[in-house]
């Protein structure tokens, strides 16, 4: 530590010394650059070798499928697709899809590991009880079951389209997936989107006024009833004078499916719901060793100024635990991401699925294609780690503070 | 991480394996004493396994038979079972000698993919099954359809053909294992099951309640289904290829399972040539004199294979018709032995 606070001199060769390790010499040295020449040569000489290899047996190599037609449907797309779409275009897809479960998988499995990991420490009896059974038997089933159990067991038990639940009007529950009405927006959206913009940003102002006086002259100023009514009165107020800004297309079954409406598959559904229910068991874990990581004296300074047990949690406990629970949550994101590559067993498009799935088989290009995929989630994993440790980092130095 | 450890297996095989791909088959199976064969997952008729491990099937004969021709023993087969994605990339890395797996023949597949078909076990194509509630009769009927089908297969891609061509929508949920593929249907998920028509009924065996599902009359596309093997191995491809057309010439002779000994005592010279009585053609593939009469003493000729296994003597009970020989109404024909 001490040796970091001198300033060193400016000795480049020194300094690629010190690269080379602490001790290195210029052997050391020589030898690793004979190590790295080693490892290009090998690298050059797999490339090289895999080429020739393909050939001999008359594979077909190279890139240039990428831009063949692929000539298989899938069955959501979020961007537009046709069968009649390249490969790459089919990457594009499965890489929206993959992106899209992994990105509200983590949003849900943390509000959940979050809930169920407080809840584990609950003083009543029985959410803990019922929190901490929760944690082990997620943990304790492979993923690949529970993927199946909700798809099968739970969506695959609900009835056909024509005998659809409708829990409210306009939305219809059946083996096909869950259809709501879709809004359609109209001439007057955008006034009435810009009223809702103006009344979020009064009742903020009005927020940050009422922060003031209390903490400048100690008083208490209700401002909540103005807010409210300029985030809902103000937009509801022009929709009346300009006409709503939304219609709904309404689903309604034709044929064999629901037509109109937006429709969220079983095979989403099914993925999403065991992918965040199953991380959400480990980052339970994770909050529970957080908040036990807080010493008990922070606990007994809350509650002699009176606090509630959710005041205390939320303002004391709850941010300090973070410094614990934070780092390993990149992990779990991770795996979630990564475990989405399960979604094959379930027919859901996800990347791995239709990319090196069925675009695999049918160009039979494995090499390129797997190294496309690796280096994808490769990708994936390092935006993730990288957005984490900022967070981390962040959060650790208002710890200090 | 068994993801990882698949995409790490599949980069190393493609680099190292491919020193094999050159002429050795023949060897290095007679070298192991056992023949690796890639077939389904489990398809009644075609492939698939018994509750003690004992394989059968009209695919599974065709490994018997080759197992027969080049090791003198029908059972000395190691069955690898695949799905239809990873199919190729089996039989590509070298982890099988041969694909028997009802598996259409196509350029591509014949091209790219660095294989080779040998020829063609059965004729089928590609059918749709419904439930019978739905009262549908024609597949015309089915705009707006969910439709449950096997990821890495031709019918994958068929399907949007036809329903292009007809103006009709359709939903189409990909699944990688049968298993999977068919247990949604059965669940709901899907309005039609499709797949090539031999195998919707193979699997509707399967099904909880049979008969309560019906296969529409219309064929959508041509799926001749045969064995493969590598490129670059041109003896073991005419091994494979051979033995395919000693069973369809032993049909076309009356060459049978119970009176092969003796034909090959017949003074005929056709019969005499092909089992083994005289010249040395079985040796010139590299194989035997006698290795007509193995093969079908393993599994008998065609129509017997495919009456045992798939036609009126199966559960299946699928009339022959495109499969009949070229001579008695089908399409079935072999070059001569000769
Ligand atoms: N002929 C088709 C193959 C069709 C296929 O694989 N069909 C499924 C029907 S569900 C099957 O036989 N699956 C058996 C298995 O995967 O074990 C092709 O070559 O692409």
């Amino acid at each position: 530590m001490t040796g970091e606070a001198r300033k060193a001199p400016f000795r480049p060769l020194a300094r690629l010394k010190r690269i080379g390790g602490a001790r290195a010499s210029w052997s050391g040295l020589a030898a690793q650059a004979v190590l790295l020449a080693v490892l290009a040569w090998l690298a050059y000489e797999m490339v090289a070798n895999v080429r020739a290899n393909l050939a001999a047996q008359g594979i077909a190599s190279g890139f240039g499928f990428l831009t063949h037609s692929a000539g298989f449907a899938v069955s959501q797309a979020l961007i537009p697709y046709e069968q009649t779409d390249s490969y790459l275009r089919v990457f594009a897809v499965g890489l929206v899809n993959t992106l899209v479960v992994s990105a509200i998988g983590i949003v849900l499995a943390t509000i959940l590991g979050f809930v169920v990991g407080l809840g584990r420490l609950s003083p009543n009896w029985l959410l803990a009880r019922l929190a901490g059974g929760y944690v082990e038997l997620i943990r304790n089933l492979p993923l690949l079951y529970q993927i199946l159990f909700w798809y099968l067991a739970v969506l695959g038990a609900l009835p056909g389209p024509r005998q659809s639940l409708s829990p409210l009007p306009g939305v219809f529950l059946s083996n096909r997936g869950i259809v709501v009405p879709e809004p359609v927006p109209q001439a007057s959206f955008a006034i009435v989107a810009a009223a809702l913009a103006l009344g979020i940003v009064i009742a903020l102002g009005l927020g940050f006024y009422a922060r003031r006086t209390l903490f400048r002259q100690g008083r208490v100023v209700r401002v909540w009833p103005y807010a409210l009514a300029a985030v809902i009165g103000l937009p509801l107020a022009i929709a009346l004078l300009f006409g709503a800004p939304l219609t709904f297309d309404v689903p309604e079954l034709r044929g064999f499916n629901f037509a109109g409406g937006v429709r969220l598959l079983p095979e989403f559904a099914a993925l999403t719901i065991a992918l965040s229910t199953y991380t959400a068991a480990f980052i339970a874990e994770n909050v529970r060793s957080g908040v036990l990581a807080v010493s008990r004296g922070q606990w007994e300074a809350g509650e002699s100024l009176g606090l509630s047990r959710g005041q205390l949690l939320r303002l004391i406990v709850v941010p300090q635990a973070l410094r614990v629970t934070l780092p390993p949550l990149a992990n779990q994101y991770l795996n979630l991401t990564k475990n989405s590559s399960l979604a094959v067993a379930i027919g859901y498009p996800d990347l791995f699925s239709v990319f090196a799935g069925t675009a695999l088989s049918q160009t039979g290009q494995a090499i390129e294609i797997i190294a496309i995929t690796m280096a994808v989630y490769l990708a994936i994993s390092l935006v993730t780690t990288t957005i984490m440790n900022v967070f981390n980092w962040r959060v650790a130095r208002r710890g200090q503070a | 991480m068994k993801r990882v450890c698949m995409m790490l297996s599949v980069l190393a095989a493609a680099a190292v394996t491919a020193q094999a791909a050159s002429a050795q088959t023949l060897k290095s199976v007679t070298d192991r004493g056992m023949l690796s064969c890639g077939v389904s997952q489990g398809l009644p008729g075609f492939s698939s396994p018994d509750d003690k491990g004992n394989w059968t099937g009209l695919d599974v004969d065709v490994c018997r038979a080759i197992a027969a021709a080049v090791l003198n023993d029908p059972t000395k087969v190691k069955f690898v079972p695949l799905s239809a994605k990873d199919r190729f990339t089996a039989l590509q890395s070298g982890e099988i000698d041969v694909l028997s797996r009802n598996s259409t023949w196509t350029l591509s597949r014949d091209t790219a993919l660095g294989l080779n078909y040998t020829g063609v076990t059965y004729y089928d194509g590609q059918g749709f099954m419904v439930r019978k509630a739905l009262k549908v009769n024609s597949a015309l009927e089915l705009n707006s359809a969910s439709i449950c089908v096997q990821t890495g297969t031709t019918n994958e891609q068929n399907v949007g053909d036809y329903f292009k061509a007809n103006n009709m929508k359709y939903e189409l949920i990909a699944f990688a294992t049968a298993d999977e593929t068919i247990k949604s249907y059965e669940l709901g998920r899907c309005d039609v099951f499709t797949s090539d028509v031999s195998q919707l009924y193979a699997m509707r065996l399967k099904f909880a309640a049979p008969n309560d599902h019906t296969v529409l009359p219309e064929v959508i596309s041509k799926e001749p289904l045969g064995p493969l093997v590598r490129q670059g191995d041109d003896q073991w491809f005419d091994i494979v290829k051979w033995t395919l057309f000693a069973m369809i010439n032993a049909e076309e002779l009356g060459v049978t399972q119970k009176n092969v000994e003796e034909m090959a005592k017949s003074g005929k010279p056709e019969l005499r040539r092909m089992l083994g009585g005289d010249g040395n053609l079985g040796e010139t593939l590299g194989l035997s004199k006698d290795w007509v009469v193995r093969i079908v003493k393993a599994v008998g000729n065609y129509g017997e294979a495919f009456d045992r296994n798939v036609g009126a003597g199966s559960r299946l009970g699928i009339a022959r018709g495109l499969n009949k020989l070229w001579n008695q109404g089908g399409i079935q024909y072999a070059p001569p032995i000769r």
